[in-house]
């Protein structure tokens, strides 16, 4: 069998309609950075202590399970008291702000989350010192939920 | 020049390029142009080879699998929680105990002597309008769903039990017939994914056999439960077909070949599917 | 009503680090969405949610667009004395879900 020129260029246009449908605006690495600051205030960042576990391939980005866990003995003189999540290339950097306590005992919290594209999930833990530590990991996302 | 070379190039060209759904669109016309000699050929129409049966699960990512396998993480249970509510604030354990209806799920869809084929929806409608005095609940409704997924849900793990022959036999053949339609601006047949390339690659996604069995169930897409019906929509809207609406006769009969098809199958809803 | 699931162990030992698992129907309206006439949907979403042990906060989180339909969370905290949980959601326009569960410790 062929295909005939005519059948090839109009396959091709109703691609071409489909690619340049309008996506929505994703955020840069800057604006997560910005967004970092904003929760946190200009203060240092260390890397470690804190890591963040979702799928190295996410099939679909509307529910990408993520687990964050902060390396920490959880007592009153040493604790965490802030995780913040941040997707870098979302509409929205910001994810989610957890509140954790002494009591809270484990410092690991489980959820689900949305990814427009892939992109790399980070997480800044803030202890009891007042001390950020941020760590961060890549997921490719194969449905990109580009209308999240 | 041989086409499946050319489909293949063009998606890793357009992965590369990133574009997000025309590779799908690419390879899904171009998959329609390479059959199109073989139309002759199938005109026999084999039904998937019963040994070759699998279910959507075993097409998911290990993550998507355990969220099914997970009885309390699993949103599915959201909707059977509140069918289980339901069921009872209505008065339907009024004739069911609890408990009665498991495995009814597994019949259906059948014939009903005043309805024609119906399915397990139109059933508990035709309970609600005539025992309970109530107005239908409307297709895809948050209580119709809550409902069929609870009554589904007590069916988990056993396989279909549904008739296909005698009266049953022209809608099963009509369901049939529906399955192996070209149909849509796509001009694709539900078999030309579901029997001939299932196990490859649509972009991403890894091409199931189309099974019913986790229906009423969570797609990831969806954000929600849905119905069977809604994921045949979804089909028919893929390929650029008009959809019948859900509840309607032609789904109903595609039902009743997709179940029989699926039938050593066990069910599964609420799955979690793509 | 949105409906709520709760994974709480009925019985805790004094001291135990109890894990808590919470679910509620909600659909996480992004606001980034457009309808079928491409019109932007509304966002509609949970903003808030925190557990309270013997009406102590152990434990809070809010939520942004980015959060899956129907939120899920799992935490932990340690049990000391038995009591109430309360678990309660709050979405963007103040509307609040709530729900208790007894945990027995000793």
């Amino acid at each position: 069998m062929s295909v005939s020129r005519r059948t090839l260029l109009k396959t091709s246009a109703i691609a071409m309609g489909h690619w340049l449908a309008p996506l929505p605006a994703f955020a840069t690495r800057e604006d997560a950075n910005a967004a970092i600051i904003a929760t946190f205030g200009d203060r240092p960042l260390q890397e470690g202590r804190v890591s963040v576990q979702i799928p190295a391939i996410s099939e679909n980005g509307y529910s990408v399970p993520m687990t964050v866990e902060v390396d920490s003995p959880m007592t009153e003189a040493d604790h965490v008291v802030r995780i913040s999540i941040f997707a870098e290339e979302n509409p929205i950097p910001n994810v989610a702000h957890f509140e954790l306590r002494p009591e809270t005992g484990i410092a690991r919290v489980q959820t689900r989350i949305r990814l427009a594209a892939s992109q790399r999930v980070r997480a800044v833990a803030e202890m009891s010192d007042g001390s950020l530590w941020t760590s961060y990991t890549f997921s490719i996302v194969t449905l990109a939920a580009c209308v999240l | 020049m041989p086409l499946s070379w050319l489909s293949w190039k063009l998606t890793s060209l357009t992965r590369l390029a990133g574009v997000r759904r025309a590779g799908c669109l690419i390879l899904t016309l171009l998959a329609s142009l390479t059959q199109a000699e073989d139309i002759l050929s199938f005109s026999a129409n084999p039904d998937l080879d019963a040994s070759m049966v699998r279910s959507g699960y075993r097409f998911l990512t290990p993550e998507t699998r355990s969220l099914q396998d997970d009885d309390f993480a699993n949103p599915g249970y959201l909707w059977v929680d509140q069918g289980r509510q339901q069921f009872h604030d209505s008065g339907c354990n009024a004739c069911h105990q609890e408990g009665a209806l498991t495995g009814a799920a597994t019949r259906y869809p059948q014939l009903d002597p005043e309805l024609g084929l119906i399915n397990l929806e139109a059933r508990i409608n035709q309970c609600v309008e005539d025992r309970l005095e109530r107005p239908a609940l409307k297709y895809e409704s948050h209580a119709l769903l809550s409902l069929s997924a609870y009554i589904t849900n007590l069916s988990k793990g056993r396989p279909y039990q549904i008739i296909v022959t005698g009266a049953a036999e022209p809608h099963f053949t009509a369901g049939r017939e529906y399955f192996f339609s070209r149909r849509g601006q796509l001009n694709l047949a539900c078999n030309q994914c579901h029997d001939d390339n299932w196990g490859r690659m649509l972009r991403g996604d890894k091409i199931s056999q189309g099974h019913p069995n986790a229906y009423p169930g969570y797609r990831l897409e969806w954000q929600t439960l849905g119905s069977l019906h809604r994921r045949i929509q979804d089909c028919d809207t893929g390929i650029r077909a008009r959809p019948f609406p859900p509840g309607s006769t032609e789904y109903t009969q595609l039902e009743l070949y997709l179940a029989w098809r699926a039938r050593q199958l066990g069910l599964e809803s609420p799955g979690v599917r793509r | 009503m949105n409906t709520i699931r709760l994974a709480v162990p009925d019985k805790a030992t004094r001291g135990e680090i109890i894990e808590i698992k919470a679910m509620i129907q909600h659909e996480m309206e992004s606001g980034h969405r457009p309808d079928e006439y491409g019109r932007p949907i509304p966002r509609f979403i949970i903003k808030h949610f925190e557990c309270r042990y013997n009406d102590r906060v152990v434990f809070r989180a809010e939520f942004f667009p980015a959060i899956a339909a129907n939120p899920f969370l799992s935490f932990f905290t340690r049990a000391t004395e038995s009591g109430t949980l309360e678990f309660r959601w709050i979405d963007q326009d103040g509307g609040v879900a709530t729900e208790l569960v007894e945990l027995e410790v000793d």
